[in-house]
């Protein structure tokens, strides 16, 4: 117990600001994420007070009350006292008020359904085994595992799964929601600072649940804007008429580019922009890693995220040179905005 | 069946032996005894610890260092199932049984549980369950989709082994023994008491019994329900959890967790009572407001069913529903307050005597009070839209089920050891454990509060290096290891305490306040041979204040009626443990098979009337 006064230092030290920003939940980005990050604070607050009056009585009674050696008094047997027990059943009662009250204020106000709000960008996630489709209604495009919003908006989502139960979770810009099949849940959530956040999977899926990150990149208006311009353009196929036959009669089975392919498996439309590959394998660690990525990917993608639907080279019967070429393309294949 | 007084007297004449009392391993197999099945509880109990033990080593090693490679992703949700599912219901809820069986008749003065057979029948089916859901290791499908098993991945379209087969029907059967149990304590403690022991006379202990077997029996016919229904859909293809064929999954959520939640207050309620015998034991005073205790343990079991949703702010049941369960939730706190305070005015003025049992039981007081500050900050549900499902949930509830009922267990066994076996555990040995496996524990848990908060999901099969989760999944580690470690010191324990004389004293700590410790310890197979007289709460210490060397008896001296041993329960669970498999694998033959020998078990049992034999009083004194 002697060891719990400089942890509860260490609690306060670590609760004034800790973690990455782009996935702390100490460490809020957005004001969904603060508003979670004030309650935190007023109840870790309040628990701690708590703590210390529990633990100052606990350890005052072990050592002034132990057993002298040879000790055969004793000590007056005492029922109980009326004073006192009404003392510690109507204190915490005044404590819990205190969280109370701001607890109903969040839960309403995080509530609020922005879903016919014209200001808002509405957004539909679907999760699936193990990756996360963002379609945005209002503009009419999709796209896959790195979310792109504008940082002066409010983001309505609607959540919905496309087999099991996974749960949206961005930390550091606001708390999770389940995506339940058959049913659909909304949230809204704010990205005032541009940035890239890392979002998780908060549910067990599978195997791969681990593996299941996605990426929220918030943007300015203007740029925001250029993204969906280049989403709706026209595709950019691999300039090799080989590669590019390849892609098309092996990839676009399943994944889409633009307006071609279909959706059954993440959009690649700007694929080697996004900062990862398959949202676990990341492409800033090192001048090229992007390309090493899409080959480890397609080469055994059940190496890299077990579980995964998607089809290895071998079983797409995809020669090295074919897979140079994909991994290439890909790795190279950036909207501008 | 019954072993009043007035029964015996009646039955005086006509005692013959006709059922023989079996030796060595048949007699544990047969056995109707509650002392015996306790051991047997507490032995199956420990087995499984071990085993969910080392699974939980098996995480902690794979989570050491990020992106680590130790076991397989599919073989870690198998882990993690596994580790849930065996602590909860093969470890915690066994070892619970055990000191219920070990001491609730001899706290209320009773010859044994109301339903004798009933006692053993709830053992083994319990066991067959626990083997049969771990049978799946052997053949490589392990149940895998937490111990929560949520649709649709516990369900045929995403799990199409028969993992969660293993589940279903194992948790099915041991469920079964778990409802036996909870009606049996139920009946034993309100019709058993000895004469003069009111309600408001009964042992803390007792009083936390009576009502964890209330909510046993109110909450595991729910849980029987979700499994049936699961049931159906993995071996009979209905719908009620698929969503593809109309399904709904959020409706398992709800009865999982209309159980769930008061299954962890069926954890905990014998854990507070275990604390409140050995810390009011060891500070030689009695328990500071008993009666408030009792209203804190009812108010604590009533609120427990109203805040299942708790579970589930997640999930998207709107604000309404999650500001109420919020608040129900906050209010489980006043109670549970009342009961940490009377505890520590319990030692305020008392003479504090550290025994392991009561380092356990001081350990537990601080460290629940960790857990249970945790618990009200989840309630908060904007707030837990940030914790749900990450290690601080997985911090905070193992704070009040590792730190909280399992301290508290290993209070209850080196409390009453000596009174299950007639030997003192050795204290040396019994406080290395406590130290190791304190510190460990908080080494383990307290640091996943933060990684929590930092952004890592619960059940990750391993994590991208650079979160800044790397230092503190280490330190969770050696934690882990250092518990294990206390463990075997645990396990050494045992061993050597095994070879020493029986020479426990009837009142083993000297300052014993309930009637377990006016009776020699291990107590005759009758517990007493008169049966006593309560005259106050504290009967025993009550009876030591006033000069007394022994409780004053309620009757005189006479043959006394008990029930015969009977190997149909074990073959009863047999017959369920084999239909079992029948139904996992689609043999009709088995699952008939299995069943008849259940049934004709039970046929049997209704048959033939089991009038029980009688021991004299002239074998009373010899035995």
């Amino acid at each position: 117990m002697k060891r719990i006064l400089p942890l509860l230092t260490g609690l306060a030290l670590l609760l004034s600001g800790c973690g990455r920003a782009d996935l702390s939940v100490l460490n809020p980005q957005g004001p969904v994420a603060q508003k979670q990050y004030d309650l935190i604070k007023i109840s870790i607050s309040i628990m701690a007070l708590v703590v210390v009056v529990v633990f100052a009585i606990c350890i005052y009674v072990l050592i002034r009350y132990r057993r002298r050696p040879g000790d055969k008094t004793i000590p007056k047997q005492v029922e109980g006292n009326h004073t006192l027990e009404i003392i510690w059943t109507v204190v915490p009662l005044l404590l819990l008020l205190i969280l109370g009250v701001p607890t109903i204020q969040t839960v309403f106000g995080l509530a609020k359904d922005y879903s016919h709000d014209k200001n808002a960008i509405h957004v539909k996630v679907t999760s699936r085994l193990y990756w996360w489709e963002f379609e945005y209604t209002d503009y009419g495009i999709t796209t896959a595992q790195q979310l792109v919003v504008p940082s002066n908006k409010k983001i309505a989502f609607e959540l919905a799964s496309g087999d099991v139960k996974h749960s949206f979770w961005i930390p550091s810009i606001g708390g999770k929601l389940d995506t339940n099949p058959g049913l659909t849940n909304r949230m809204y959530l704010e990205f005032p600072k541009e940035g890239i956040y890392r979002g998780k999977c908060a549910e067990l899926c599978g195997p791969s649940h681990a593996l299941m990150d996605f990426k929220a990149q918030s943007v300015s208006p203007a740029s925001f804007d250029r993204w969906v311009a280049a989403m709706k353009a026209p595709a950019v196929m691999p300039a090799d008429a080989h590669i590019a036959e390849t892609f098309r009669s092996k990839c676009l089975s399943c994944h889409a580019i633009g307006d071609q392919g279909t959706n059954g498996a993440p959009n690649l439309t700007g694929v080697g922009g996004r900062e990862t590959v398959g949202s676990i394998l990341y492409n800033d660690v090192s001048p090229g890693a992007a390309e090493d990525n899409f080959r480890k990917w397609i080469t055994d993608p059940q190496k890299v995220k077990p579980g995964t639907t998607m089809p290895s080279a071998a079983d797409n019967q995809l020669t090295p040179d074919e897979i140079n070429g994909l991994a290439k393309y890909l790795a190279g294949y950036k909207l501008n905005y | 069946m019954s072993t009043q007084a007035a029964q015996t007297a009646h039955d005086a004449h006509t005692h013959t032996h006709t059922v023989k009392r079996y030796r060595g391993l048949l007699d544990w197999l047969t056995t109707v005894d509650h002392k015996k099945i306790g051991i047997l509880y507490m032995i199956a109990g420990l087995f499984f610890f071990v085993v969910g033990g080392l699974e939980a080593i098996l995480i902690r090693i794979q989570l050491l260092k990020p992106m680590n490679d130790f076991v397989s992703a599919d073989t870690y949700n198998e882990l993690l199932t596994m580790h849930g599912t065996t602590m909860i219901f093969f470890a915690a809820m066994p070892l619970l049984f055990a000191l219920m069986n070990a001491v609730i008749p001899l706290q209320i003065g009773a010859r044994d549980v109301a339903f004798p057979f009933l006692n053993s029948l709830g053992f083994w089916t319990f066991f067959a369950g626990g083997v049969l859901m771990n049978i799946g290791w052997f053949n490589g499908t392990v149940p895998d989709s937490g111990w929560t098993a949520y649709a649709p991945l516990s369900g045929p379209t995403f799990n199409g082994t028969h993992g969660m087969d293993y589940y279903v029907i194992g948790l099915q059967i041991a469920g079964i023994g778990t409802l036996l149990g909870g009606i049996n304590f139920m009946a034993t403690i309100i019709n058993m008491r000895a004469p003069g022991m009111s309600f408001m006379r009964m042992p803390i202990f007792t009083w936390s019994i009576f009502i964890t077997s209330v909510l046993i029996v109110f909450a595991f016919p729910v849980l029987t329900v979700g499994l049936v229904a699961l049931m159906f859909d993995r071996l009979f293809q209905a719908n009620f959890f698929e969503p593809g064929t109309g399904g709904n999954t959020v409706l398992w959520e709800h009865i999982f967790w209309i159980f769930g939640h008061p299954e962890v207050y069926i954890l905990i309620m014998p854990a507070f009572g275990v604390i409140s015998e050995v810390v009011s034991t060891f500070s030689r005073k009695r328990l500071f407001g008993y009666s408030s205790m009792v209203f804190a343990l009812v108010l604590i079991a009533f609120l427990s069913f109203m805040v299942w949703a708790h579970h589930m702010f997640a999930t998207g049941l709107g604000p309404v529903a999650n500001a109420l369960f919020s608040i129900g939730t906050m209010l489980i706190a006043v109670p549970t307050g009342v009961k940490i305070f009377n505890w520590l005015f319990t030692l305020w003025g008392g003479s504090i005597r550290f025994t392991t049992a009561m380092l356990f039981a001081v350990g537990f007081i601080p460290t629940f009070v960790m857990g249970g500050v945790t618990g009200v900050m989840l309630a908060s549900a904007p707030a837990d839209y940030q914790y749900h499902d990450t290690y601080f949930v997985v911090a905070h509830f193992h704070y009040v089920i590792v730190g909280g009922m399992v301290l508290g267990i290993f209070a209850g066994l080196h409390y009453w050891w000596p009174k299950m076996f007639g030997r003192m555990l050795n204290e040396g040995l019994g406080k290395l454990t406590f130290w190791t496996f304190f510190l460990g524990f908080h080494l383990t848990f307290f640091v996943q509060h933060f990684l929590g908060l930092l952004g890592m999901p619960r059940r990750v099969w391993t994590y991208l290096p650079n979160q800044g989760l790397d230092t503190m999944n280490v330190i969770s580690s050696i934690g882990a290891f250092l518990m294990g470690f206390g463990m075997i010191v645990f396990v050494v324990n045992i061993i050597i305490t095994w070879i020493r004389p029986r020479n426990a004293a009837a009142d083993a700590w000297e300052d014993g306040r309930s009637m377990e410790w006016s009776i020699p310890s291990p107590p005759p197979e009758y517990n007493f041979k008169q049966t006593p007289l309560v005259r106050s709460y504290d009967a025993w210490w009550k009876e030591k204040m006033d000069g007394k060397t022994e409780m004053t008896p309620a009757e005189p001296v006479g043959p006394i009626h008990m029930p015969s041993p009977s190997i149909l329960p074990l073959l009863m669970s047999v017959g369920l443990f084999i239909a079992g498999f029948g139904f996992m694998y689609d043999h009709l033959v088995l699952s008939i098979g299995g069943l008849a020998i259940t049934f004709a078990c039970m046929l049997l049992r209704s048959v033939f009337d089991d009038r029980g034999f009688h021991i004299d009083p002239e074998e009373e004194v010899h035995a």
